[in-house]
């Protein structure tokens, strides 16, 4: 979809959220714990929120908040950013939205 | 045709109403009547005879097979009966053990169907083999380094003992869906584990902690590499963390305002049962961070490291549940 992948290259880190949706907040404090400031965009509070979603589910996305996107590209929901932390292989792909790195 | 068949094939079950035995014995009677019955003009005097003797055979018959069957039923509702003590010593020995088994704390069964706290109850027999395995798993593991066995077979055994683990939360993944607060209660495990709760079982950094003194010497990558994990186990604890208050302040939020189900919906913070939901998600990615810093420190370590590492977490955990024994059978002062 579209509007998805234009908002996800909108800034270098994006996150799509619900409003309603604790996991996303947390997926977000562990980007802030990390120096970056993810744009996060509300999918419930737009019109085509259900469009989206969809869209989402079918990059790959199996839940469909929170869905990460860093440099433009799907990274996936929480599972995938927590492993890939613990791995080490988080805060590269981090290094250019990190102010003071 | 016979009470006494019917009951017997049914099922096993020693709960179904017994048959009565007066029954047969009536039958016997009725039998006995018909005979004294009969239309007297269709007997001669031999026949008669002849005919009485054979029923009388039959009711001899009847009541001998009628015999057996009793004595039959009654062997099996012997085994049943001792089935049955079987079960509650082995629930008590749980008990001992410091293993929530339901009494007590009847709340948390209250409104719960049958099915429910059936389910509750396979849960922690499934646990209790677990730690049942556990103990075999971490004396062999013992021995083996003991015996300095070689890494290739050293390997197999630390991979079971990670399977276990993983299996672990598998059962975990299953239980929580099925009862969230269940787990998030931490009632199956012992006191002492359920002081150091955090959403739903251990604590990743928890587990570092204990395991890294028990793994020198590291090498100097190894030594990055497991500063490293503890760093980023510490920031993704630390996030889901805040995710759980944030969960706890919404549903608190929603509750006050009676927001519970779909009546009074507010699109912005969901309802009380969307946040109950959460907690399954919430619960179900503190064991993922589990799962992850296991094999985190699984790829970190080599094969001898890490079954140095996988027994000192068993002891760790056989001791706190060492502890919870204590603390239970402790002597107290007399009130």
């Amino acid at each position: 979809m579209d509007k998805v992948t234009r908002l996800a290259s909108e800034k270098g880190v994006v996150i799509f959220s619900k409003s309603s949706c604790c996991l996303c907040y947390a997926v977000n404090i562990l980007f802030q714990e990390l120096g970056v400031h993810p744009m996060v965009y509300e999918i419930d509070q737009d019109p085509e929120g259900k469009e989206m979603e969809k869209a989402l589910m079918r990059m790959g996305c199996n839940a469909p908040v929170p869905a990460v996107f860093i440099s433009g590209q799907l990274v996936g929901s929480t599972n995938e950013v927590m492993s890939l932390h613990l791995s080490g292989n988080l805060i590269p792909l981090l290094k250019p939205y990190q102010p003071f790195s | 045709m016979s009470t006494w068949v019917e009951n017997f094939k049914s099922n096993g079950n020693p709960n179904t109403s017994a048959p009565i035995i007066v029954e047969v014995d009536t039958r016997l009677d009725n039998q006995v009547q018909r005979i004294l019955l009969m239309d007297r003009k269709d007997l001669s005097a031999n026949t008669n005879k002849k005919q009485i003797q054979r029923r009388l055979a039959q009711n001899r018959e009847a009541a001998r097979k009628s015999r057996l069957r009793k004595k039959a039923y009654v062997q099996q509702l012997e085994t049943s009966r001792l089935k049955l003590v079987q079960l509650e010593q082995e629930l008590d020995r749980a008990r001992q053990q410091g293993l929530y088994v339901g009494s007590g704390v009847e709340g948390v069964h209250m409104g719960f169907s049958g099915t429910d706290s059936a389910w509750f109850t396979a849960f922690e027999m499934e646990y209790g083999h677990w730690l049942e395995e556990q103990s075999r798993q971490i004396c062999e593991l013992r021995n083996a380094l003991q015996a300095h066995i070689g890494d290739v077979e050293l390997r197999i055994l630390v991979d079971a003992g990670m399977s276990h683990y993983f299996e672990l939360f598998r059962m975990k993944t299953t239980a929580a869906k099925a009862d969230v607060f269940y787990v998030m209660s931490g009632m199956w495990k012992t006191p002492a584990e359920r002081f150091f709760f955090w959403i739903g079982g251990f604590r990743p950094s928890e587990l570092l902690k204990v395991l890294v003194p028990q793994l020198e010497p590291l090498t100097e990558q190894q030594l990055i590499d497991v500063c490293n994990l503890r760093q980023s186990c510490q920031q993704a604890e630390d996030a889901l963390s805040q995710g759980m208050d944030k969960l706890q302040q919404t549903l608190a939020e929603t509750v006050a305002a009676g927001q519970l189900a779909e009546v009074g919906y507010n699109p912005r913070t969901g309802t009380a049962m969307d946040k109950l939901e959460a907690l399954v998600s919430f619960v179900s990615q503190a064991d993922h961070l589990r799962q992850e810093t296991l094999q985190q420190m699984s790829r970190i370590l080599t094969t001898r490291q890490a079954a140095r590492g996988l027994l000192a977490l068993g002891e760790y955990f056989l001791r706190l549940r060492a502890l919870s024994s204590l603390w239970a059978n402790r002597p107290r002062e007399p009130t």
